[in-house]
């Protein structure tokens, strides 16, 4: 009975056209065997995928932004699990004020965040450093990995806990080696959650990066505010292929609509 | 109360995951040592109060700060930077730019997202799973490769003008590059997911059979939808209109590559006074403003939606 009539599939049609439609573009131009940009493409090539080795600075901006992603999203999460036991299980006061402060990052427009970075940063002597791209970085993530953490925490079964600590652990051991295994689902896309937004964020990290120490994303943009060329088509195309191949892996084992919206609904 | 949550605020609809803990209370049980959760929460909240606070803080003070080409900053409280931009038509002009493109974003988003979350709703399990997955996808899909891909569409070459020449429609190039409706159309296109994602959210608590009861007793299928579905799911399209609407007022990516200095936004005028121009003081009392006016429209709307439509929050 419920189903959905030629207007509405047209209109899906269409839409997923129009979500699909720049994404393929760029990984089609990203195989252009032509030395400037022409669409439709006459020939197919590797040459521009190739052409990103002769660039070694996309490589080093590819290489540090893995490492300001594992290093933040591993940090947020250290900081987020206490947070989130705390807030999961504890009545006290100041609780909803604590939990909107630590989720008021994304309240924040990230230009802001980056403006007021790169003063405090300037002033304390850590601009342009990485230390300072990861500690900006763990505060833009961590609402995000507290999230996950936080729901995997308050579903949780306190007996189990309980039944450790009645047997004689001591806290610490009842935290490793009962805690820690039950929320380890949440922890995990937690952390792959804070790693997606730091390997992608421009607006703030555009500020505070300097030529040396840099993000993909970030020399991708101000590559393009010069000149479009099918080299960073090819870039973005290679980005986009990884971004596929992580949200397929990701998919099946934590479920992308759960990570996203919550609940899964099958 | 998934869905419960997923209106409640901009940071919680963003992420959304079941049972948080701002609405959920913990199990109740005699509380043994009641410094336990000060002490669990401490690093993060030290963590906060040096790494958000303190930066704001002096941007806030920065903002107050005179500024000249042959003296830099100079460390004097006054309020010259917001002057100038309440009375400058220069700033005005921009400001009301901003304002326009985040609205057509947000109304397209709306027209747009929340018809394809109703449908996707009623597809069937193999196929739901996969569009689904092609709808949230581009979330994940850094916004400068997105926002690359429109550039590459939008060029007076771009397959969009040679289309619409060889169909006959147009007879000579339509401008997107560097215009408002280039940044409006790549704007709906990165930030549309975030409306499906809430609308979404709030159709999981419609039971079909609701619907089903609504034909059986003889209503056409138009009449179902106005009368039954669509108001349960306002308050999502509302909670969708904020998250949309806040980003599209800040966004920065997107307008930088599509609007080029010739189109400047709230954003990219931020950015310019503080790359460029460097007078930074003026660039952090456009910031300030941004920061103000966003978390007015957030909590602002937030309250109105949540009085407005009580009885299906609860």
């Amino acid at each position: 009975m419920n189903r959905n009539g030629p207007v509405a599939l047209v209109f899906h049609t269409l839409f997923l056209a129009f979500l699909l439609a720049p994404i393929l573009v760029v990984c089609v131009v990203a195989f252009t065997s032509q030395g400037y940009l022409s669409l439709p493409t006459e020939g197919l090539s590797l040459r521009w995928l190739k052409a990103i080795g002769d660039n070694p600075e996309f490589a080093r901006a590819f290489r540090d932004s893995l490492l300001l992603g594992a290093v933040s999203s591993t940090i947020a999460v250290a900081f987020s699990v206490p947070a989130a036991l705390a807030i999961a299980r504890h009545q006290f006061r100041g609780r909803e004020a604590i939990t909107a402060l630590f989720l008021s990052p994304l309240m924040v427009p990230h230009i802001v965040l980056g403006i007021a970075f790169l003063r405090f940063f300037t002033q304390i002597g850590l601009g342009g450093t990485f230390a300072g791209l990861v500690l900006s970085h763990v505060v833009i993530i961590l609402p995000f990995a507290l999230r996950l953490i936080l729901a995997a925490s308050t579903g949780m079964d306190r007996s189990i806990e309980n039944a450790a600590a009645s047997l004689g652990a001591t806290s610490w051991t009842t935290f490793r080696r009962v805690t820690l295994p039950l929320i380890l689902p949440g922890v995990a896309s937690g952390w792959v959650l804070a790693f997606i937004n730091s390997f992608d964020e421009v607006t703030m990290t555009v500020f505070i990066a300097s030529p040396e120490t840099t993000t993909l994303p970030v020399r991708l943009f101000l590559y393009i505010q010069d000149n479009i060329d099918p080299l960073v088509a090819a870039v973005s195309a290679s980005l986009i292929f990884m971004t596929v191949a992580a949200m397929l892996v990701l998919d099946r084992l934590y479920g992308l609509e759960r990570l996203l919206v919550g609940r899964g609904q099958e | 109360m998934t869905a419960v949550d997923a209106h409640k605020s901009l940071a919680k609809s963003l992420i959304d995951s079941p049972d948080t803990a701002a609405d959920s209370a913990p199990p109740p049980r005699p509380e043994r040592r009641p410094l336990a959760p000060y002490l669990l929460s401490l690093p993060a909240l030290a963590l906060f109060a040096v790494l958000l606070l303190v930066p704001l803080v002096m941007t806030g003070l920065l903002s107050l700060n005179s500024f000249g080409f042959y003296t830099g900053i100079q460390d004097v409280w006054q309020l010259g930077n917001y002057i100038d931009i309440v009375t400058d038509d220069y700033f005005h002009e921009i400001f009301l730019r901003t304002f326009r493109i985040a609205v057509v974003v947000t109304l397209l988003c709306a027209v747009l997202g929340a018809p394809e979350a109703y449908i996707l709703r009623r597809m069937r399990s193999p196929w739901r799973g996969l569009c689904l997955l092609i709808v949230l996808g581009p979330l994940l899909i850094s916004v400068v490769s997105r926002t690359l891909g429109w550039a590459l569409l939008f060029g007076s070459t771009g397959i969009i003008n040679t289309a619409l020449m060889a169909v006959g429609l147009i007879a000579t190039p339509i401008e997107f590059m560097y215009t408002e409706t280039g940044v409006i159309i790549a704007l709906t296109h990165v930030l549309v997911p975030f409306m499906v994602l809430s609308v979404w959210a709030s159709l999981q608590r419609l039971d079909p059979q609701v619907e089903n009861a609504a034909l059986s007793l003889g209503a056409k299928p138009f009449t179902v939808l106005r009368r039954v579905v669509l108001p349960q799911v306002v308050p999502g399209i509302l909670s969708g209109s904020i998250i949309v609407f806040a980003l599209a007022a800040s966004a920065f990516a997107t307008p930088a590559i599509i609007g080029g200095r010739r189109l400047k936004v709230a954003a990219t005028l931020a950015y310019d006074e503080f790359l460029n121009t460097l007078n930074w003081p003026l660039g952090a009392a456009i910031a300030m403003l941004l920061l103000l006016a966003n978390i007015v429209i957030i909590v602002g709307c937030n309250r109105l939606v949540e009085r407005r439509y009580k009885q299906v929050f609860e």
